[in-house]
């Protein structure tokens, strides 16, 4: 006990000394910057310091003991672990994403919220404790042990597929980790983007390739406090600006009411609706067109090409001869793209020309029925990431590291608590922001523009984050005339209340330590299930323990190489593949998890239906209806958008194991006596 | 247990079998207990998420503190909720386990 104590007290002595100087790292750019340090050096130092921390870390933990290097010697103290996993389970998306939708989409995106953050009863409660007491290495170990049979009895097929889904759930959500480490990158230090996936993929692998997971835990206690940090600074600045208050959770209530009216005021606005009814034309000419395929596209083929012949004949200037080949160029190609092309430009048309709902009203509609249907998918995503966290292996591997099933239940505990310490304020931010754009950019005037819009419209030439244009022509600024990419919300915030450059680049720094500490433990999970799982448990039981490390290592190297492969070809769509990944895991790996613990009836056959049927109904249902994947919404159920498959994939993942495991003869008493010693208490 | 500490045959065979009989009966009362603390968290866990989305816009007519009541526990309330859940679930857990403990050490 007393070791226990003073080694927590060491600990939290080298993390003390990391804060103070971090803080002294703060000040000194601040002071750096006054006296006139360009801003990209102030990037490139943020990106260079932060990185070299974790590869210290890194290399300070390295290890090649199994033990150390799967489950961090099983020592790490409940707060720390805690910290660690929060900060595995903040990821790019909800540091950077979660506040711009909460900005665009109002009451719908606080799904994201109740869902990330209630998964974790169904951790505590149903399975954190028991995997510890179980005490291996990996999910898979857990669900072989309890399910047993295959050739031998050792339970192979059920770890086969066990470590199928973890490599697929994981490698989904790695991939969309990478594809952010890469944009932060190369916003911020002006390097390409796929050079700054792979500087990204460097320090990744410092952490997490010579310290496993005893590495990557260190690393993620100190990415932890930079991603807090770089949350509440800037969010703190916004609520003591517009609230008087600088605790932003507290504070955002009495703005609140401030936004609704403001709301109001800009949905009767006459010049706001002047913009709107300008967004409908467009919209309608674009309807008029597509009525008319395919006569309507090859006509405007021929307009095209006639307008590039009469700029060439009439000797035009040289850019007004190549705007209008670019604009050939661009044509769609077939009818079919037309359709798409047009479609979705309509829709998107349709969509400025809405007023805006009400931040706080839960889910606005015209009729009844559009309400219900809201709601209904606001139920069925809560619902679907609820249940993804209970089921994210390199979440719940981080059961296996706690000293004992105490240290594991308040480990849950404090990382909930971590979690929301950023979780309740990013609510917040997205009401405070949008309160700040609404009273101070919306109506100014277009020659005074502050200067981060259009340093954010240069980022990306092709999509912009932010494009501000005068539609109606009247030099005024007005709310429709705003369009904003949510992802840039948070990277612009510092900007937008005024804060001084230091803060952006920290702000960044806390996206990148967000992206890498969750892109870490997801790599760990898949390597350690192919390592430890299948090489060692299935193809080689015979190897020695330096031998599965190394192997291990080899093997974290070639999936992170995979990865930041599959993420430099910018696959489309990264948030429904994350959320797709949430609704795979809970459908796959739930059941069996729960129930293994529950029902002592569960048996070998009823697993491995349990998970097939799972996996496969959710993935049926997504190809369904997900557009991307070629479905159609018109064929959905009950209007569930194909993210939250998994509201039909958990019942029927459960069903299965239920009735195959009744239909077929019990599990031996191996099974039940693993299920006694899993209840009973240390 | 090792061959060393195994009583020998006959003499302490009785105490041995109550001890393991006990045993068994503990173990089965701390499941009991646990299942139930278990089941009813999770109730409240629903309760609090399931209502607070499904009857969002009849809350949302209730104001604290300028929010709308809906908002605030969709954004807070629900996560605090589980927050509190997860708490009391550990605190409660060690006194349990505690109990378990104590009752196996008492002499038979």
């Amino acid at each position: 006990m007393t070791a226990d104590k003073r080694y927590f007290r060491r600990l939290s002595g080298y993390y003390a000394w990391f804060c103070a100087c971090f803080a002294g790292f703060l000040l000194a750019l601040t002071v750096l910057e006054k006296e006139g340090m360009p801003r990209l050096w102030i990037g490139h130092l943020f990106m260079f310091a932060t990185i070299v921390l974790y590869a210290t870390i890194g290399v300070v933990s390295r290890t090649s003991n199994v033990t150390e290097y799967y489950v961090a010697g099983r020592r790490v103290p409940a707060l720390f672990n805690g910290m660690a996993t929060a900060a595995d389970w903040i990821s790019a998306a909800s540091f950077i994403s979660l506040a711009g939708g909460l900005y665009l989409h109002g009451f719908d995106a606080l799904a994201y919220i109740m869902g990330w953050t209630g998964g974790y009863c169904l951790v505590a409660l149903l399975i954190a404790p028991y995997l510890r007491k179980f005490g291996q290495y990996t999910i898979p170990d857990y669900l072989a042990a309890r399910y047993g049979g295959g050739a031998g009895g050792r339970g192979g097929p059920v770890r086969a597929l066990a470590v199928g889904a973890t490599i697929i759930v994981s490698f989904i959500y790695v991939v969309a980790q990478i594809y952010a480490v890469g944009l932060i990158a190369s916003r911020f230090t002006g390097v390409d983007f796929s050079v700054g996936i792979f500087l990204g993929l460097a320090s990744i692998l410092v952490c997490s390739f010579l310290g496993g997971m005893r590495g990557i835990t260190w690393t993620q206690v100190a990415q932890y406090i930079i991603i807090l940090v770089a949350f509440l600074i800037p969010t703190m600045w916004l609520s003591a600006k517009h609230a008087d208050n600088p605790l932003p959770q507290v504070a955002y209530g009495s703005v609140l009411p401030k936004l609704a009216q403001r709301e109001a005021q800009l949905a009767a606005d006459p010049r706001e609706e002047a913009v709107r009814a300008q967004f409908r034309r467009q919209a309608d000419d674009y309807a008029a067109r597509l009525a008319a395929l395919p006569a309507s596209w090859e006509g405007g083929r021929l307009e095209a090409q006639r307008r590039l012949d009469t700029a060439r004949l009439r000797n035009a200037s040289l850019t007004e001869v190549r705007n209008a080949e670019r604009a050939l160029a661009a044509y769609p190609k077939t009818v079919d793209d037309a359709e798409t092309l047009w479609r979705a430009q309509r829709a998107r048309l349709l969509a400025r020309a809405q007023p805006p709902q009400p931040h706080a009203a839960p889910f606005p509609g015209a009729t009844e029925a559009e309400s219900n249907a809201r709601r209904n998918n606001f139920l069925a995503l809560v619902f679907c990431l609820m249940f993804g966290t209970a089921a994210l292996p390199h979440i719940l591997m981080r059961s296996y590291t706690t000293p004992s099933v105490h240290a594991t239940r308040g480990s849950v505990f404090w990382t909930l608590f971590f979690i929301l310490l950023i979780y309740l304020s990013i609510p917040a931010l997205a009401v405070l922001a949008k309160y700040d754009m609404y009273t101070s950019l919306v109506g100014s005037d277009f020659r005074a523009l502050p200067t981060w819009i259009s340093y954010w419209a240069n980022v990306d030439k092709v999509h912009p984050l932010i494009s501000i244009t005068d539609i109606n022509g009247d030099g005024l600024v007005q709310l429709a005339e705003i369009a904003i990419d949510g992802d840039v919300l948070v990277l612009a915030t510092p900007e937008i209340g005024g804060l001084p450059y230091v803060i952006s680049g920290l702000v960044a720094a806390g996206g990148l330590a967000a992206a890498l500490s969750t892109a870490d433990g997801l790599l760990l999970a898949i390597s350690n299930a192919l390592s430890h799982d299948v090489y060692y448990k299935i193809v080689d039981p015979g190897a020695s323990t330096q031998k599965r490390v190394t192997i291990s290592k080899l093997l974290l190297l070639a999936v992170a190489f995979i990865a930041a492969y599959a993420a430099s070809q910018k696959p489309a769509d990264i948030l429904s593949l994350v959320g797709a990944a949430f609704s795979l895991a809970a459908s796959t790996l739930f059941a069996p998890l729960v129930l293994g613990v529950f029902w002592k009836r569960g048996n070998h056959a009823g697993a491995i239906a349990g998970m097939i049927v799972g996996f496969l109904s959710c993935l049926y249902y997504m190809l369904r209806t997900n557009p991307i994947l070629g479905g159609r919404m018109d064929a959905a159920w009950f209007d569930i958008a194909p993210m939250s498959a998994g509201i039909f994939g958990v019942p029927a993942g459960i069903a299965a194991v239920v009735l195959v495991s009744l239909l077929t003869k019990p599990p031996g008493r191996a099974s039940d006596g693993l299920v006694d010693y899993i209840r009973a208490p240390e | 247990m090792t061959p060393e500490s195994a009583p020998p045959p006959g003499a302490t065979l009785e105490p041995e079998l109550r001890r393991q009989r006990r045993l068994l009966a503990e173990r089965a009362l701390h499941w009991r207990r646990t299942r139930r603390l278990t089941a009813i968290l999770l109730g409240l866990w629903l309760l609090t998420g399931f209502c607070t989305v499904y009857f969002a816009r009849e809350l949302a007519r209730i104001t604290i503190f300028g929010w709308p009541l809906s908002f605030y526990m969709a954004a807070q309330g629900a996560s605090l909720v589980c927050l509190a859940i997860i708490g009391f679930y550990a605190w409660r857990m060690r006194q349990l386990d505690a109990a378990y403990t104590r009752a196996m050490e008492e002499p038979a």
